[in-house]
């Protein structure tokens, strides 16, 4: 089978955002990239499932010249090419991010690869927008099925679990189809040390994407600000193991446990 | 008109629909339009009914031969026919798995923009939202155009207000027209929840664990502590992604969101996406060998030293307690 796997570089923040003087990004000048938590699974879904059925995966991503990072670590962990639709750094919204996606498969379908599977996550930590995967779908023809946290492929079938009120919505839909997945449907593992020397020799397949055409498509950014934040004052109850009573009388006043 | 998609299991409205509906409410009294509701499932006329308290006019009720599970796509095709015979201006759900899933849908049916998790929407001239970003995190401004406006409310940000004069609900079925594709994807099956389990997202007490608690095997400590206090185990993405506990115990952007009376976090530092995942919690008991830990500044108690003195000591007390 054929796994296209669609992912987002992203920074690594820490315990505070600092914002960029226009407020319209991130101040990233101090801190690491990564691929958004969901798109990291969904990496790893694909090798596991190449492994399990034979095929070959494809990761790709819509971002600056520096997402070749992002690209490089899944191949670290074993996707077998990797696809960049480079940009200037600037935000795409997700009905431009979707359009340029489906362009490019679009290509590679007239190039002659052709996916079994589309992987997606369920959305990305940054930006948040909950539709590529689906707006990639629609316009390709193909089912889509979101939030899943367990997907099995038998005889061309997909079978997925999403959580649902405690326990889970099951779906199946026959392959092609795309699947948003998250965090928890797998453990990604760890590259090893040949894995990133191979992905490092690897080539990266670059594209220019159309940019969105003039005119809003999706949510347009104006700017960006942190949230009022109430800081009240702690109360520290002690030091070391001699702090329990105080911690038990907090837990009776509050109505925990009964004096 | 303003439509609002309003989730409902057994003929009850979910309360995190109920917000948006408030929140639609409040644009549809600005504007001096009518709000009206679409409902799914078996229930759904009777949960329709409900809705007036909050202010709806008129509900429709969406009716189909083949229409017997959740099917997002058909879900989200009616939502869009229901935009085309009736010209909304503005369509809200609420940021559920659902919401989200079936306004998605609907905007790339239509061809319009759709705006995730708004926290605050400001018609006008120049249509603007406040929508999050990184699970609510950082908050982003941003124009949103189109014919029509698809919205969903971030949930728990909107607090729950009946119309100030209540309507009668003009309740109407609506058969939208499914194709096959429409249908591909729906609910196969369903698997119940483990029964007896404290649930994360509702546990009246969670003890979370983070790096802190440094193997799989130190999470007994904090078990034994929840037990005590009929609660559940959280913990922090270092501590799933180093497998020591499942991701279902995450808490956090990418994990569950918790609104305990109490969080007593042992060893977690407190970055970004775990806050969001717990900052709902009424009060935070930080355990933590350090002052400076980011998590401090959300706290109300603090306990500053090593967890594995610390968390011992205070189930040892509850039972000193409990046995006199």
């Amino acid at each position: 089978m054929n796994v296209l796997v669609c992912v987002k570089r992203v920074p690594e923040t820490g315990g505070r955002v600092t914002l960029t003087a226009d407020a319209r990004d991130i101040d990233t000048r101090y801190l690491g990239f990564t691929v958004s938590p969901h798109e990291e699974c969904a990496a790893e879904e694909a090798v596991r499932l190449i492994e399990a059925n034979g095929g070959s995966s494809t990761v790709l991503t819509l971002g600056p010249e520096a997402a070749s990072d992002q690209l490089r670590a899944a191949m670290a962990i074993g996707i077998d090419r990797a696809i960049l639709l480079e940009t200037d750094g600037q935000d795409w919204d997700p009905v431009a991010t979707a359009a340029a996606i489906v362009a490019a498969i679009q290509a590679e379908a007239a190039a002659g690869v052709s996916y079994d599977l589309l992987l997606f996550g369920n959305e990305a930590a940054d930006s948040g927008d909950f539709q590529v995967g689906i707006r990639v779908a629609l316009a390709l023809g193909l089912p889509c099925i979101s939030g899943v946290k367990s997907l099995e492929i038998n005889d061309g079938v997909a079978t997925a679990r999403r959580e649902a009120g405690g326990g889970w919505d099951v779906f199946e839909v026959p392959l092609p189809a795309v699947v948003a997945v998250r965090e928890g449907i797998n453990l990604p593992r760890y590259p090893s040390v040949p894995g990133r020397l191979r992905a490092k020799k690897k080539e990266i397949e670059r594209i220019v994407p159309t940019a969105p055409a003039a005119g809003l498509t999706g949510p347009a950014k104006i700017r960006l600000r942190l949230p009022a934040e109430t800081e009240g004052r702690v109360e520290v109850l002690g030091t070391g193991a001699e702090a329990a009573p105080a911690v038990v009388d907090v837990l009776v006043r509050i109505g925990i446990l009964s004096a | 008109m303003i439509l609002v998609l309003v989730e409902q299991d057994g003929g009850q409205p979910s309360r995190s629909s109920l917000e948006a509906v408030t929140a639609a409410r409040r644009l549809a009294v600005a504007a001096g339009v009518p709000l009206e509701a679409v409902l799914f499932g078996a229930g759904a006329s009777g949960a329709a009914a409900a809705l007036g308290a909050y202010g709806v006019s008129s509900a429709h009720v969406v009716e189909h031969a083949r229409l017997d599970a959740y099917a997002p796509a058909a879900w989200g095709r009616s939502v869009a026919e229901l935009v085309k015979a009736g010209s909304p201006s503005i369509v809200v759900a609420v940021g559920s798995d659902r919401g989200q899933e079936v306004l998605a849908y609907a905007a790339a049916m239509l061809d319009a923009p759709m705006a995730a998790n708004c926290v605050e929407v400001r018609p006008g001239e120049l249509f603007e939202v406040v929508r999050q970003r990184w699970g609510g995190s950082l908050l982003e401004e941003a124009r949103l155009d189109g014919p029509v406006r698809l919205l969903t409310i971030a949930e728990h940000a909107t607090q729950l207000e009946e119309a100030a004069a209540p309507s009668v609900v003009a309740v109407a079925p609506f058969t939208p027209t499914l194709s096959d594709a429409d249908l591909r994807v729906r609910v196969v099956a369903r698997v119940a929840p483990e029964a007896g389990k404290v649930s994360l997202a509702d546990a009246r007490v969670v003890v979370g664990g983070g790096r802190g608690v440094g193997g799989s095997e130190a999470f007994g400590e904090l078990e034994e502590l929840a037990a005590l206090l009929h609660g559940a185990v959280g913990v922090s993405r270092v501590v799933t992604s180093a497998g020591w506990r499942p991701h279902s115990q995450q808490v956090g952007q990418t994990g569950t969101r918790i609104a305990p009376d109490i969080y007593i976090a042992c060893g977690i530092s407190g970055a970004i996406q775990h806050i969001v995942g717990c900052k709902a919690a009424k009060a935070i008991l930080v355990i933590n060998t350090d002052r400076e830990a980011p998590i401090m500044s959300r706290a109300a108690y603090a306990v500053i030293g090593d967890l594995h003195t610390v968390v011992p000591a205070i189930s040892a007390e509850i039972r000193r307690r409990q046995a006199s």
